[in-house]
């Protein structure tokens, strides 16, 4: 079969059995999109390329499969930077196409010509740059294997103008021959033997739940050996959905801003079982005073995580979806009832001090999330932005079901959510699809409510509203000495902004209008954005200080007629 | 403490940068790497010595081998290997020096590759060691150009070619 460059990408990506694309147009991939209309995929024009790398990589995260995105040379391919790096800090499977200028004026500094696969070579898990057509099939085969096999990755491949509008006899491999990519095929029975010894031995062990056991989609083995050997586990943020929240031996989201009983049970545990989890600053603080009581073991697919940010006594490098079945027999069934009683003492002297026990009218931002899952019953997938919101949302939603949240944890990229919620919702358009946004974040994609009316998408749009860069806000008034330096932010009116996109929009300033708000957003159709101005200076409690250990919180200040003791720590 | 460790890489474009670029972003302390052709064609060899305690090492060596065009990663610090260095070595020389320079040349089984009005360039190959004390014998005449290629290393011994001699 004859095909041009532009077509040979197109028939490439049918076969690997894209059908989505999302992208934006431009002088060095104009051949591409001249052989577009020819295949049965659809694209979805941006309004920028940053949120195109979102939404790939939000379609990749909802689904597993892998998240396609296109860009122009120069301008375009450096817009996806941010997306590719979001991407790569949460291993999402995302291939990223970019048009490059003519070979032969490659490195002249042409018109709009940048050297994008330098530029991302931190940032993808390997990318190419085609210059001759006889190499692009093999490019494009390999692109999408790296991309989803392994630990996935965002690959970028360049594909410079002429290629793509040179002819080819076209003839796409079936296989790879990739000699430096090796996936773990180690004998790894004997370290899974000492880790259920390990296990059988503990007294208080605990999981620590990552992404990995999403991405392995492992999450029925988590529950097997979970339920067997009755250890709790707490998750990582974007290890939530691991394991359903509502499972009794789930103990939520650990770290920073992990409930305070997640984290005392961090602490107190002799063992801890790290499960496609990469240690990272946020959930351990200071690696060198991380839970030097217990015992670690660190399973994960990529051998350069082990002891790269915290030393484990055991590894076992591979598939948690070979591992875990493999581990589930060796293991004891155990009932663990004094540390599990422990656990839940904590877990309630926490439930006591959650500022939903207390009566306010104010209208706070935990409320408002509290109030979505229970108008929705948690089956929605929510994509959350990063900030307070983010860990608002974490706290106070309580995920059940697989895949259910959707957010940009390691890069912590603001203006993620819209974006990458276009992704999710173009890949599941049965679902029904929330946004959680601080009025920060959502400025930083805002163009993008275009791309939600022209593809139809009913996403529903939380802004929680505080006026400020809340987050740094929060630092500032506590470390920084009051000063809100750069943080007093500036919005419009979301509301009207909604309605001149032609998305209806509410402003909600009182805690009686929330719980109608929602309603009224689950009984339109469409898209619906509303606009909580929720408590300006409201924090996320608890809280563990940069630079102390993780069971070291600040907890929420204790009212005055409280009873509840001072803080244990 | 100094490790050294040899990758095997597709030869590739590009593919020194990958390699560079990983030392510089994962802030690794490199103190010399080479790179040349091996005894496969497309594939190159690279040298690096690296400072470190095993951990950094390790992390090194694991690091590297995630970069798709790197086939193999060895530390061969532990191992008996052939260590050399290649210096060529441009002294000032006047009338007087030169026969002392060449006698020392000499001791080190060093070659006087070139000779000028007022100058000799002498060629050693050995050890960082050897190298390090002839160019400390040379100095006090005034050392006008030094050239080190880095180490380069073979684990000694082994007959089935690089596969049997690299494993780890």
């Amino acid at each position: 079969m004859r095909l041009t460059g532009a077509q040979a990408v197109w028939e490439s990506l049918v076969r690997e059995g894209v059908t989505t694309v999302f992208g934006i147009s431009g002088g060095a991939v104009i051949h591409l999109y001249h052989a577009l209309p020819d295949y049965p995929i659809h694209h979805v024009l941006m309004r920028h390329e940053q949120a195109a790398a979102h939404a790939a990589d939000g379609y990749a995260r909802a689904t597993g499969r892998v998240g396609v995105c296109m860009a122009t040379s120069g301008p375009g391919a450096t817009n996806l930077v941010t997306g590719l790096a979001t991407a790569y800090m949460d291993s999402s499977p995302v291939v990223a196409i970019t048009g490059q200028v003519p070979t032969p004026i490659i490195g002249t500094d042409a018109f709009q010509e940048v050297d994008i696969t330098g530029i991302t070579l931190p940032i993808t898990k390997h990318n190419y740059l085609v210059t001759d057509i006889e190499e692009l099939p093999t490019v494009i085969k390999e692109a999408f294997y790296i991309a989803r096999t392994g630990r996935p990755g965002p690959v970028l491949v360049d594909i410079a103008k002429d290629v793509q509008a040179a002819a080819i006899e076209y003839v796409y491999p079936d296989t790879v021959n990739l000699p430096g990519y090796r996936l773990p095929q180690e004998d790894i029975s004997s370290p899974i033997q000492r880790a259920a010894q390990m296990l059988n031995e503990a007294q208080r062990p605990l999981i620590i739940a990552g992404h990995g056991v999403i991405l392995a989609g492992a999450e029925d083995d988590l529950l097997a050996l979970v339920e067997k050997a009755n250890v709790p586990v707490a998750t990582t943020l974007l290890g939530i959905g691991a394991i359903p929240e509502t499972h009794p031996l789930c103990l939520g989201m650990a770290g920073m801003h992990g409930e305070a009983y997640t984290n005392q049970a961090l602490s107190e545990a002799d063992l801890i079982i790290a499960l496609g989890s990469r240690f990272d600053d946020r959930l351990t603080g200071p690696p060198s005073q991380f839970v030097r009581q217990a015992r670690l073991i660190h399973v994960d697919v990529d051998p350069a995580e082990i002891d790269k940010n915290v030393a484990v006594n055991l590894a076992v490098v591979g598939d948690l979806k070979d591992v875990l079945p493999a581990l589930v027999p060796l293991v004891e069934e155990k009932d663990h009832t004094a540390w599990l009683a422990r656990i839940q003492e904590w877990r309630n002297e926490s439930a006591q001090r959650d500022i939903l026990a207390q009566e306010t009218d104010e209208l706070l931002p935990q409320y408002v999330v509290r109030q979505i899952w229970h108008a929705t019953q948690g089956n929605v997938i929510v994509v959350s932005d990063v900030g307070q919101n983010q860990m608002w949302e974490a706290q106070y939603f309580i995920h059940h079901r697989r895949r259910g949240l959707i957010s940009s944890g390691g890069l912590g990229t603001m203006g993620f959510a819209l974006p990458a919620a276009i992704g999710v919702q173009m890949a599941l358009p049965h679902e029904q699809v929330w946004v959680t946004v601080g009025d920060g974040g959502f400025q930083m994609n805002i163009q993008e409510l275009a791309t939600v009316v022209q593809e139809k998408l009913p996403l529903k749009i939380a802004i929680l509203n505080n006026g400020y860069l809340g987050m740094v806000r929060q630092w500032q008034q506590l470390f920084f000495e009051g000063r809100y330096s750069g943080t007093p932010l500036l919005g419009p009116d979301f509301a009207r902004v909604a309605e001149a996109y032609g998305i209806a929009g509410l402003t909600v300033r009182e805690k009686s209008q929330v719980v109608p708000a929602i309603a009224q957003a689950l009984a339109t159709d469409g898209p619906f954005l509303i606009d909580f101005r929720i408590v300006q200076e409201e924090n996320v409690y608890p809280m563990v200080a940069p630079g102390a250990p993780v069971h070291h919180m600040i907890r929420r200040p204790v009212p005055a007629n409280d009873v509840l003791k001072e803080d244990r720590t | 403490m100094r490790h050294t460790l040899i990758a095997l890489m597709e030869d590739k474009p590009g593919v020194l940068n990958r390699v560079s670029s990983l030392f510089r972003r994962r802030n690794y302390n490199i103190e010399s790497l080479t790179v040349g052709h091996s005894e496969t064609p497309g594939i190159s060899r690279m040298t690096i010595v690296v400072n470190g305690d095993d951990r950094i090492v390790q992390q090194v060596a694991r690091q590297l081998s995630k970069l798709i065009n790197v086939t193999q990663v060895v530390d061969v610090s532990d191992k008996p290997a052939v260590i050399r260095e290649l210096a060529l070595i441009k002294v000032r020389a006047g009338h007087g020096a030169r026969s002392e320079i060449m006698e020392l040349a000499n001791v080190f089984r060093a070659k006087v590759v070139d000779v000028g009005k007022t100058s000799l360039t002498v060629e050693i190959t050995g050890t960082e060691e050897k190298v390090d004390s002839l160019i400390g014998l040379l100095q006090p005449f005034g050392i006008e150009e030094l050239a080190r290629t880095g180490r380069v290393a073979m684990v000694r011994g082994g007959n089935g070619g690089q596969a049997a001699n690299l494993q780890p």
